[in-house]
């Protein structure tokens, strides 16, 4: 008898079910469980308050991130420098202690593998296809990009895990995201996801777990493919799912966490049988064409807010649906822009290439091939570049990219969230725009009054060459300074 | 958590829609590394403004808050059910919830009562003079004229609350079973159990920072 074909999704969840219950939520197995410091301390005190333990400290992975600053953390003679924010400091003091006491594996703050969260998981082969994958922190659905059910869950989650490894869940509708074709010249994986949320809206994936598909996915690299799983979430849906193939294995082996030897052939075994079948049946199929995806940006708070850079500011009575015309004019209002304006008229003073969307080493090459050669604009005010993890920072330092960076003009950081977030002392100043390769762009998120246009790293470069938002495809190829 | 049957009393009788997580517990609280003391920063931007009803001594520490639609909307944190708590609420009353919210208050003991738009203006008038109570025995709300009106809720949320059963622990009565899923999965794929301290790990904590 023929069994019915199933998803990727399908397949991922059957395999966790440690109970099901009468009204068909299951207890769910938890088989990664990467933890920071912000949403993790109030769990370590329930554990504490509980008398209870971490059942399964070897399945979780722990490292600061979001508060950390990117500056110095050592000074010139090894000594650890004091962290000037007092909550800060006491965050992530909060989380060595607790890391010690439960026995959790941990990159601390000077460790060379520090990194955000979601960079170093994929990068120590802690993320792997077929897991179920959870952490205090909504893009968590990054990891989706190596096959694992990936999602953001809350502190009180984030205890249910720590000590059971077990969640209570409800099986999600299932979402095909398909990107056919090609992608043209000077498109990156950024442009793609936010074509696609500007197709789908932000509430698009709400209730949905959602699977990438189609040519222009599969050829895209791992750290491509992080990307646009990383922003699944601004599209609302907590979790985005890549199939595993030979892009995937490739990445993985060797990687210091990474299955070796005879249970890497077991595990790659299992893994090839994880992608979804040949008349797999999905809730909702969502298709666009690689061909039609332009360099693309947000003018809005939304990350919904996308324009090709060819394009101009939108005018609010330009949308049918009424609350769309109230939200827009408050948006508009908010970014300080006017209708009409073109977008690559638009300066901005700040740059910000970072964050677990584009802070890896293509990311970093991506944004050199285009600074090579020339300088940040004098009215950029603050340009950052923030390798995502230590292990990024040396690569890249090995590549000489750090040198292209500096000569530019540009600072060269230590990794972290940074001003993804205005949670540690990266921020965009009130009032001020910044073309930031994050993948939030809501209102006061890189700062109060912080005015963000989400782009890809080759557009935050031109950005900062040009002093304004810029069409890449412009630079690329032209001699360096034409 | 202590099993909550019935909550009694003063209520702020309050009505507003759309109330967003960052007007229950603006961001700048978010540092904190425990439960407790959030009370404190619970409608910040609310209480700046003078004669607010949450400084209102005929309504200070009611333990119900009434409100509008959408109660809890915006981000998921889930300090927003931890200030409530602190400041002394143990029920909300309002015709709707955003859903992480409802999950988070359940999860933290605190009652979310899900009642009409009538219902609502009813008891936002009562409550101005008098003390409203919630039975989940009964399912109902009263007034002490005569008002009832009945909800309804998940039997699993009303269950927990009135035994005062926290979801870890229910979980882990439920070892047997996990246990088992553990060694089926150490058989099957036994790549996922991860050898302590691989190559580049930092075991020894705070060893190492
Ligand atoms: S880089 Fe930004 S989005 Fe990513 S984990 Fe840090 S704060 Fe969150």
């Amino acid at each position: 008898m023929a069994s019915k074909p199933l998803t990727l999704y399908e397949k991922i969840w059957a395999s966790h079910v440690v109970e099901r219950r009468e009204d068909g939520t299951c207890l769910i197995y938890i088989d990664r469980h990467l933890v920071h410091e912000v949403t993790s301390p109030q769990a370590f005190e329930g554990l504490r308050a509980n008398g209870r333990r971490v059942r399964r400290p070897d399945l979780t992975l722990a490292v600061p991130d979001h508060n950390l600053p990117t500056t110095a953390r050592v000074d010139a003679a090894g000594n650890r420098l004091p962290i000037a924010d007092h909550e800060s400091a006491q965050q992530l003091a909060a989380l060595e202690r607790n890391v010690a006491e439960f026995g959790i594996d941990y990159f601390g703050a000077t460790a060379p593998e520090q990194g955000i969260v979601h960079v170093v998981g994929p990068e120590q082969g802690f993320t792997l296809p077929g897991t179920t994958l959870v952490c205090g922190d909504s893009h968590t659905s990054a990891h989706g990009a190596l096959g694992a059910l990936a999602f953001g869950i809350g502190t009180s989650e984030v205890e249910h895990v720590l000590a059971t490894q077990t969640l209570l869940l409800s099986q999600s509708k299932t979402m095909e995201i398909r990107v056919d074709g090609t992608l043209g010249y000077g498109v990156s994986a950024k442009d793609v996801i936010l074509a696609i949320i500007g197709k789908t809206g932000a509430a698009g994936g709400t209730g949905y777990v959602v699977e990438y598909t189609g040519d222009v996915i599969r050829g895209l690299s791992v750290e491509g493919r992080l990307t646009v799983s990383n922003m699944s979430i601004e599209g609302g849906a907590r979790s985005g799912l890549i199939a595993p193939d030979e892009t995937t294995y490739a990445y993985l082996k060797g990687r210091p966490m990474a299955p070796k030897g005879e249970q890497w052939d077991k595990a790659l075994a299992w893994w090839r049988s994880l992608p979804s079948d040949p008349g797999a049946v999905y809730d909702r199929v969502v298709t666009l064409q690689g061909s039609d995806i332009a360099p693309s940006l947000t003018w809005g708070t939304s990350p919904e807010d996308v324009v090709p850079i060819t394009g101009v500011v939108p005018d609010p009575e330009s949308f049918t649906d009424a609350s769309k015309r109230v939200a827009a004019q408050k948006s508009l209002d908010y970014m300080g822009l006017t209708p009409g304006t073109r977008m690559q008229d638009i300066p901005v003073e700040n740059i910000f290439i970072g964050s677990c969307t584009n802070s890896r080493i293509e990311d970093l090459r991506a944004a050199a091939a285009v600074v090579n050669g020339r300088k940040v604009a004098d009215g950029v005010r603050q340009a950052l570049i923030v390798p995502g993890s230590g292990l990024v920072k040396r690569q890249a330092e090995a590549e000489g990219l750090d040198r292209i960076f500096t000569a530019a003009g540009f600072e060269w950081r230590e990794p972290g969230c940074s001003m993804c977030l205005a949670m540690n002392p990266d921020k965009v100043p009130p009032g001020e725009r910044c073309a930031s390769t994050s993948n939030r762009n809501f209102v006061g998120r890189q700062g109060p009054g912080a005015r963000t246009h989400l782009v890809s790293p080759a557009m935050a470069a031109a950005a900062a060459v040009t002093g304004r938002l810029t069409d890449v495809r412009d630079l690329m190829g032209a001699q360096a300074g034409g | 958590m202590d099993p909550v049957r019935k909550v009694e009393g003063r209520a702020y009788p309050w009505g507003a829609k759309n109330i967003d997580t960052d007007i229950i517990i603006p961001a700048h609280w978010l540092k904190t590394i425990s439960r407790e003391g959030l009370g404190k920063g619970a409608f910040e931007t609310v209480r700046a403004q003078p004669g607010n009803i949450f400084d209102d001594p005929d309504y200070a520490g009611s333990p119900i808050l009434i409100a509008g639609d959408n109660f809890g909307c915006g981000s998921s944190r889930e300090h927003a059910a931890w200030a409530l708590k602190d400041m002394g609420i143990t029920a909300v009353i309002a015709p709707s919830y955003s859903d992480i919210f409802s999950g988070n208050a359940f999860k933290n003991g605190i009652v979310a009562v899900v009642l009409p738009q009538e219902a609502i203006d009813r008891l936002v008038e009562v409550a101005k003079t008098d003390a409203i109570t919630i039975d989940l025995e009964t399912m109902t709300v009263t007034t002490p004229f005569q008002d009832r009106f009945t909800f309804d809720m998940d039997p699993f949320r009303r269950d927990c609350l009135m035994q005062g059963l926290d979801e870890v622990g229910l979980t882990l009565a439920r070892d047997t079973a996990i246990s088992k899923y553990e060694s089926m999965v150490a058989d099957v794929r036994p790549w996922l159990k991860r050898e302590r301290g691989d190559a580049g790990v930092v075991v020894e904590g705070s060893g190492r920072t």
